[in-house]
Order: C-alpha cells, then structure tokens, then sequence
C-alpha cells in the first residue's frame, strides 16, 4: 500500500476548482452531516452530539486566545459559568422564560468576566497570562459557590427550558431535534464569525502578537489593547457555549466554573489542533467519544483520564499540532 | 473616650495570637511548596502545574509506609525519596524531549501530568480522605485552647528543610551547578556542566519538597486526591507574589499571604479567606507586576 504526501491527494489545482470552492463545499457538506445526524441517530446520540458542539464552541473560542493570540487561557471555565448562570439568572426572573434574554444575560454575564481576566491578566505574558486566569476563575469558582443566596451555591440553579422563539413569526417547545439545529446554527455562525475575526486585519496584529510581540509594539500597535479584545471576544464566546449548555440541561453548577472545565478546554484545543478553529471541535468530539467508549468498556468507575491524560501528553512531545494541524494552512487561507 | 476602649476591647486579641500562630505554621508549609515551584521555574523555565499532585502523592506515599511501619519520620523520608526518584522519572520522559521548545509546551504537558497523577491517585486509593496520626501528640495552652506542639514542628521543619536547602545551593557542587545553570545555561554547558542532569536533578529536588510539605500536612487534615489543586494555587500566588524565580520573594510571600488568610479567617468564613490572597495578587499585579519581594524591578 502507497500513502501518497497529502497535499498530492488534495485535488488542489488540477479540477480547476478554487480553495475558496473546495473550502465552502467541504464545509456545506459537513454543515449538512451534522444538521441530518439527529434525523438518524437515536435519542442519547443525538444529545451527545449537541453537547459536543457546545463544548466545540467553548473549545473554539479558547482557540481564538491559544491559537491566534498566543495566550493559553487556563480560565475559560469562569465565562463558560457566568454564561450559564447568566442564562440561568434571565430565565428565572423573567417570566415566561425568553431564550434571547437568556442569551443577552448570559453574554453579558460572560463580558462583565471577560473584562476583569482581561484588565488584569493581559498585563502579563506567557505562563504568566495562563497562572492569572487560571487563579481569577477560580475567584469566580469561590463567589458562586460560597454566595448560596444568589447562585444556590453547591447545589446550583435549576430552571426551565425557554421555548424556541422568533419574534412574530415562531415560537414552539424545543425538541432534541430541534435543540441540536439551534445549537448548530449557533456554532456555525460563532465559527464563521471568529473565521472572519482571525482573517480581518485584527486577526492579522492578534497572530503578530503570536508571533512577535516586542515588534508588533514596535511597528506601533497598542499590543494591550488587542490582547484585551481578543480576550473580550473570545469570553463572550465562551458565554455564549454556557448559555446554550444552560438550556439543553436546564440548570447551572459551580462544578461548570471549575478549573476542571478550562482544563477540557485545553485539551480539546491541543487533541483537536490549535489555529484552526475547527480543529478544537474536533478535539472536544475525540476527546467526549474517547471518554464515552472507555465508560462503556471498562465500566463507570473506570478513570478515563489517565489514558486520555497519556494521549495528550504524548501528543504534546509528539504532534503538538493536533489532529487537523496538517490542515492548519489550508484551513486559514 | 468610651468609644476608643470599646474599640480596643472589640479587637480580639487572643484570637489574634492564635491566628498569628496558625498563619506562621500554614505559611511554612506553603512556603516549602512553594519553594520546589519557583526552584523548578527558575532553573527551567517550567512552570510546574503537577507540584500539587507530588505534594498529595507525597501524603499518600506516607500514609501507606507510615502504616505499614509505624513510624512517621521513617514515612517523611521515604515519601520524599520515592516521590523524588518518580520527579526524576516524569522529568526524563515528558520533559526532556520539550527543552527548547516554547515554555508554553511545558505548562501543557506538566498540566497533562497532574491529571493522569491525580486520577490515578483518585483510581488507586478512592475518594474517601485517608488520615496519618500526629506523630507528636502534646499540647500546650495558648489561651483557651490546647495548641498542638506539632503544628509548631511542622513550621521548624519546614524552616530547617528550606535552610538546608540554600546551604546546599550554596556550598555543595551540585548546588554550584544548579546557580550556574540559573545564570547561564549555555556558558554552564559550555564549562562541562551536565545541565540536562542538573534539570532533572532540581525537579527531583522540588518534587522530593513537594512530598515532605504533603507528609508534613497531612495530620492536620486529611489526605484525599483532589488536595493537591488547592495548594498549588496558592502556591502559584505566593510565586507571583514573590517574584517569579526568586525564593527569599516566595518564602517571605508565602508567610505574608497565610497570615493575612487566618486573620481574615477571624472575621469571615475560612472558604472565603481565600479571596484575601486574590486580592493580594491583584494589588500586586496592578502595582508591583514583578513581585512584592523583589528589591529592584527586572
């Protein structure tokens, strides 16, 4: 058997078809998979799937600071929570629960955040940047869950699902099926907004910062300025993966706003590829499936973290591309 | 004039010795911790997200020599051995092949490590808190209360190990290479020191401090898989507290920022004296970014 290079495979240039053409047709197709998939697969499949966009967009906003910006954020868990207690604190008090007000509280939630990581932690680099955050969500972690009044502390915010509406013109109960459409409408038009964001001329000075920070601040860019926007975007979208978590589960836990959950995102970004966008989600699907096989072979109890954790050490030393880091070019052209 | 002596009879005193006395003793502890993570960063550049998980594998390495033989300074020994000797293993396999790398690498793969460590130990010995006796178990009366000696054993043996330490930094050959390679690593290999060994010797160094902390703590509380998270953070405050790299700043940061948390303990719930030691580092990162401890900003 001959493996060929893969840019030899890739049809580029010799169909006569644009990367651009090949670049949207690959991912209508894929839009088009994910959006038949819960049409065919059963019920439990189907959630998993819509958890694992979820935690792919959670995953793809942390990409923005990781891949783009050079900043690894080990705090992204604090917006993922505000987000969802944002949703969580819209759906309560406003009755009947409006699913846009959810979102607008949750991002805000995930702002207000995003701009205290963001006025403290960019003042610092590298290991630095990643120690802060991780130390101020965990400041968040402490509020919620020592502040039982507001945030029900250990126990958390039980709530209900908001219908899906759209002012005058639909308004329903949510269905699984319908649930995934609207989580999938949500990641695409988040991964096509943060694909536009990385190839704007922001996006440029962000992955000049990546590269070289002391001469981008050389050539004359307010280096602190970006970096607090890019940690701005990328809160705010990881909010919004918490408000649509809070809905397809109904409640907000402080276990969400622990270090553990910035730590999947990590992970996600590394299995998956940091710098592609897409590649994170792809880690999160990997990194769930992996964890939801070993469940089922070796039983409940079974640490899947330990292998899991061994895979990513490996790919650390090993690929520290990722899974789509091949790709990563291609992807961002 | 009834106000003022009202005022001065509202401070609690007592309490205030007492806290004082536990802020020193925890300050200790962290700053044994603490030490090993800015001794390891200093020397490598790796900012050693597993320290917490040495320090609790430390604990339970003790808990199981200490009841196999009874004897817990037998215990200490042993853990901080055994603990350096798999230090020494994680360094040589994980991150040996990322020297040169981005230092961004490292925190990843030292983050992986403290997962796989921390569910193994969770796998291994279950979530139930395991518990060592106190070695030494008189009392003295501090107020109204019977202080253990121990607690004050701890903050000396903490003190002698980090003395101990900086002797050896000082005076012994090995100690010589790790300053050398500090300054300069390059002019250090060029002069023959073996400086990939000294890197896995100063990682064996931390994670052998790492486990004696964890031995040493371990009577106050218990020992359970998920303590080492929480040590390690407050570990990484004092560290950039201190000053990155520099251990007189981490000690001297690490006392600081306990006594603050007991006195804060007076008033407010013991969880959320935590925050006092946020709002530290958020002082300090808005003022002084390169540290509190440190005499002339890098």
């Amino acid at each position: 058997m001959t493996t060929a290079p893969l840019d030899k495979t890739l049809p580029l240039g010799k169909t006569g078809l644009s990367h651009s053409a090949i670049f949207w047709i690959g991912f209508c197709v894929v839009i088009a998979v994910l959006a038949a998939a819960p049409l065919v697969l059963p019920e439990f499949w189907r959630r998993f799937l819509t958890e694992v966009l979820i935690w792919g967009l959670l995953a793809m906003s942390s990409d923005l600071l990781i891949g783009y910006t050079g900043m690894i954020s080990f705090g992204h868990s604090a917006f993922f929570g505000l987000g969802m207690y944002g949703a969580g604190a819209a759906l309560l008090l406003v009755n009947p629960p409006n699913l846009w007000l959810a979102i607008l509280f949750g991002l805000a939630g995930a702002a207000g955040a995003a701009l205290f990581v963001a006025y403290f932690s960019t003042r610092l680099r590298d290991i630095y940047f990643a120690i802060t955050t991780l130390i101020f969500s965990q400041i968040f972690y402490v509020i919620i869950f020592t502040w039982t009044a507001v945030t029900g502390g250990e126990n958390g915010l039980i709530f209900t699902r908001p219908h899906l509406t759209i002012p005058f013109i639909y308004n329903a109960r949510f269905t699984t099926t319908t649930m995934h459409w609207f989580v999938l409408a949500v990641v695409t038009a988040s991964y096509l907004i943060l694909r536009r964001v990385t190839q704007s001329p922001f996006g440029m000075v962000l992955q000049s910062i990546r590269e070289n920070e002391p001469r981008t601040r050389a050539i004359g860019y307010p280096v602190a300025r970006y970096k607090m926007m890019s940690v701005m975007l990328s809160g705010l979208f990881a909010g919004l993966a918490g408000v649509l978590y809070a809905i397809q589960n109904e409640f907000a836990a402080p276990n969400f706003v622990y270090f553990l959950t910035s730590g999947d995102t990590v992970i996600y970004n590394v299995i998956g590829g940091i710098g592609t966008l897409v590649g994170p989600i792809v880690g999160a699907g990997f990194f769930q499936l992996a964890r939801e096989l070993l469940a089922r072979l070796f039983g409940d109890q079974f640490p899947y973290l330990i292998p899991l954790g061994i895979v990513f050490i490996v790919m650390i030393i090993f690929l520290p591309q990722g899974l789509l880091g091949f790709a990563r070019r291609w992807l961002n052209r | 004039m009834d106000a003022v002596g009202h005022f001065f009879h509202s401070i609690p005193f007592d309490l205030i010795v007492i806290q004082t006395v536990n802020g020193i003793v925890a300050g200790m502890i962290l700053a044994l911790i603490a030490s090993g993570l800015t001794l390891i960063f200093g020397i490598m550049d790796v900012v050693n997200f597993a320290h917490g998980e040495l320090f609790m594998l430390g604990a339970y390495v003790g808990v199981i020599v200490i009841a196999a033989t009874g004897n817990f300074w037998l215990g200490l020994v042993a853990s901080a051995l055994i603990v350096a000797i798999l230090g020494a293993a994680i360094q040589i396999v994980t991150l040996r092949p990322l020297i040169g790398r981005d230092p961004l690498n490292t925190i990843l793969a030292t983050f992986g490590i403290s997962l796989v460590l921390q569910n193994y130990a969770l796998w291994q010995f279950g979530p139930v808190s395991r518990k060592i006796p106190e070695p030494i178990s008189s009392h003295f009366t501090l107020f109204y209360l019977q202080y253990p000696w121990y607690r004050i054993v701890i903050a000396g043996l903490s003190a002698a190990i980090i003395g101990s330490f900086w002797l050896f930094l000082k005076y012994s050959k090995f100690g010589v290479w790790i300053r050398a390679t500090a300054q300069d690593r390059v002019m250090a290999q060029a002069m023959g020191i073996p400086v990939p060994w000294v890197y896995t010797g100063v990682f064996a160094i931390g994670a052998a401090m790492a486990a004696a902390s964890g031995v040493l703590f371990a009577p106050t509380t218990g020992v359970d898989h998920s303590m080492g998270l929480d040590w390690v953070l407050k570990a990484f405050i004092v560290v950039v507290v201190g000053g990155m790299g520099n251990l007189g700043g981490s000690i001297a940061a690490a006392i600081f920022v306990s006594l603050l948390e007991s006195y804060a303990a007076i008033w407010m719930d013991p969880s959320q004296a935590v925050i006092v030691s946020f709002v530290v580092l958020i002082l300090t990162l808005l003022f002084r970014p390169t540290g509190l401890f440190v005499s002339t900003p890098r």
